[in-house]
């Protein structure tokens, strides 16, 4: 038993030498192969339409990455989704497959915007901070309850994390269009609009909200846990074999109630910053779809929390430039998604190269 | 002739809800329940449901026939499930971030090429009226059956037996619950369950293509909010057995009409909580019939859910 958990660990984590190296290397080249094979997939689908690949990457690129607006805005949109990647990659690291991000998001928001109207007249020192601890503390809960019935109750936890997103937003509806209403939001139920102090600012010289220094921030915090904490190396034995993890003494339920309730806090923090920083109040805006495009984002980093920031940032490239692809090239807005499910597929096709290409495998370098 | 039925008129039309609301979730589930006893879980019936929703409309619009649309469901349904199917195939890859990915493929798609179909008006699927001997207009509006509804009961006696009794039931039967056994008889487990996923695809495409074209009978973005995936998880409460299907569907059906019924009848209060019944049901129903030590009754050996 030792040994299969010794064996794992080191698969797990690379070590130095021509071995590590070449392994780093795969787990780099593999993804990016499948990257571009479901953008080849998806320039045959627009060509098969008639429609110019070349012309909807340019524009991609002019919209998404072209100038410092566009950076702007792509940046502005990754936040949100580099907090909801990690409430799939965390729970991923223990062999949970979450995908109700989108839940936790939400009702993190309606948290903030709610203490946000009642901390109305405190200073934003205090205000802030409790806002943004309110809809922690909530998504944590939502999304750790998912981790508990998982463990304790035997329920399979992507379809709970799923029914509990359609929940939430029924929730939200229910909080916004009723208890929580503010009596002046007329076409756009929403709740009280937050004083201009509550906002969360940009970052000084940039028209991008703190959400994306903190998104950022969250993912280097999550990949110090996973691969420099004990903590991390306990999830990832427990990820591997929960019955091995049992008999060497491991804390497994508190590891998985931890790692989820970990992933849903950083959700309810990405709903604190779509209201304090781009919505103003919480309304329906807040079901924008983040939580389920995170799934995508965490699949394709291989929930690795580094390499969550790129891939996060480009799918917040496509995302932005949607707008200007359906303008320019007459194509309808679910363009993006269709793209998404195609790379998604191919990303998952790729996951049975791992360990067939030779030149990845020095021990098999010699026999070849 | 004017009757007032007073309350009586909330049971009578969550009884007619049911039958209307529960015909999607019960194709959903007997196709998820053929492919889960081939050892496979297809999460991707969601987008299969959605994809339907749209070739059905989309085709009966251009043919004038509905039926055309059904078919044409269920083919793309089959479709969707033979990726699905083949994709899983692979080793080492796991069928249920696939069934993920084939839901906002199968989503992606519809919207994509439905979007020309959002506005016309195609025709609607025949219903049949079992409530001709009442003289009272709700009992005969509650009790106006669609006939697909009449087809997937009897679809779900006919793939009870099958399973039960008949040589393809065992085949599948053994393959979802081991597939070393399956490979001694000669079997190929992954092209039976390759099969299986068609099929159970095909089931959802035709479920789809009920809702566009009979009830709410119209093709939107948001036609489906879950139906595809809450019957994922009735397959688990009704322990893999198509009987218990039919009546987990109609239950079903009778929580998600909760909402449009007390609507209708001028509660307005906390009107987006019952909406939200159906998620509520099927999640207490998740936990009350999960267990962490054992496994589930009459759960596929294969199934990886249940491992």
């Amino acid at each position: 038993m030792l040994l299969s958990i010794s064996e794992k660990a080191t698969r797990a984590r690379p070590g130095f030498g021509w071995a590590g190296l070449t392994r780093r290397a795969e787990a780099v080249v593999l993804p990016i192969g499948a990257l571009l094979a479901g953008f080849a997939v998806f320039s045959l689908f627009l060509l098969l339409q008639g429609k110019s690949p070349a012309d909807f990457f340019a524009l991609v690129y002019r919209a998404g990455f072209g100038t410092v607006f566009s950076w702007e805005n792509t940046l502005s949109r990754a936040a949100p989704l580099l907090l909801a990647a990690l409430c799939v990659a965390l729970p991923a690291r223990l062999g949970l497959v979450v995908i109700g991000g989108e839940g936790a998001i939400v009702l993190g928001g309606v948290g903030a915007g709610f203490a946000g109207a009642v901390l109305g007249g405190t200073p934003a020192l205090i205000a802030l901070p409790a806002m943004l601890l309110t809809a922690m503390v909530i998504g944590a809960l939502w999304i750790g309850a998912v981790g508990a019935l998982r463990h304790y109750r035997g329920v399979n936890e992507t379809i709970a994390s799923l029914l509990m997103a359609y929940i939430a937003i029924a929730l939200m509806n229910h909080l916004v269009e009723g208890p929580l209403r503010d009596p002046a939001s007329l076409n756009k139920p929403s709740t009280a609009p937050l004083a201009d102090a509550l906002k969360a600012g940009h970052i000084p010289g940039w028209d991008v909200h703190w959400g994306l220094v903190f998104g950022v921030f969250a993912c280097v915090l999550a990949w110090v846990l996973i691969d420099k904490t004990t903590w991390g190396f306990a999830a990832r034995i427990a990820g591997g074999n929960v019955r091995a993890a049992q008999l060497q003494g491991l804390p497994v339920g508190k590891l998985i109630v931890g790692f989820t309730a970990l992933g849903g806090a950083f959700a309810g923090m990405a709903g604190f910053f779509e209201v304090a920083a781009v919505h103003g109040s919480a309304n329906a805006s807040l079901a924008g779809g983040y939580g389920y495009t995170g799934i995508l984002i965490a699949f394709l980093a291989r929930h690795n929390p580094l390499a969550i920031i790129p891939v996060a940032i480009l799918l917040a490239g496509f995302e932005a430039s949607s707008g200007l692809v359906q303008r320019r090239m007459d194509l309808p807005d679910a363009t993006v998604m269709v793209l998404q499910g195609f790379v998604f597929i191919a990303i998952l096709m790729s996951e049975t190269l791992y360990g067939r290409f030779k030149i990845f495998a020095p021990e098999r370098w010699r026999s070849a | 002739m004017e009757t007032d039925l007073g309350y009586w008129i909330i049971p009578l039309a969550i009884l007619g809800g049911a039958i209307r609301v529960s015909t999607p979730f019960l194709f959903v589930s007997l196709g998820e329940a053929l492919t889960e006893r081939s050892g496979r879980i297809n999460l991707g019936l969601e987008g299969t449901l959605v994809f339907g929703a749209m070739s059905g409309y989309a085709l009966a619009y251009l043919t004038g026939s509905p039926w055309l649309g059904v078919l044409a469901a269920a083919i793309c349904g089959a479709l969707l499930g033979v990726v699905h199917g083949v994709i899983c195939s692979l080793p080492k890859v796991n069928d249920i971030a696939v069934g993920i990915a084939m839901m906002i493929l199968g989503m992606g798609l519809a919207f994509y090429f439905g979007k020309p179909f959002v506005q016309p008006v195609a025709p609607d699927l025949p219903a049949i009226s079992f409530g001709w001997w009442s003289d009272i207009p709700q009992v005969r509006a509650a009790l106006e059956v669609n006939v697909l509804f009449l087809i997937g009961a009897a679809l779900a006696v006919l793939l009870w037996w099958m399973l039960r009794a008949t040589r393809v039931g065992l085949t599948l039967r053994v393959v979802g619950d081991s597939t070393d056994a399956a490979r001694a008889m000669g079997l190929r487990p992954a092209v039976i369950r390759t099969c299986a996923t068609a099929v159970g695809g095909a089931f959802a495409g035709v479920g789809g293509a009920y809702m566009s074209l009979y009830y709410p009978g119209s093709w939107n973005e948001g036609i489906s909010s879950g139906q595809g995936l809450m019957a994922v998880a009735l397959v688990i409460f009704a322990r893999w057995n198509p009987l218990a299907c039919f009546g987990a569907a109609l239950l079903f059906g009778g929580a998600g009409a909760l909402g449009p019924v007390l609507q209708s009848v001028g509660v307005s209060e906390g009107y987006y909580l019952f909406f939200a019944a159906p998620y509520v049901l099927t999640l207490g129903v998740l936990i009350a019939t999960s267990s962490p030590t054992r496994a589930m009754t009459g759960a596929p050996g294969e199934l990886s859910i249940t491992k």
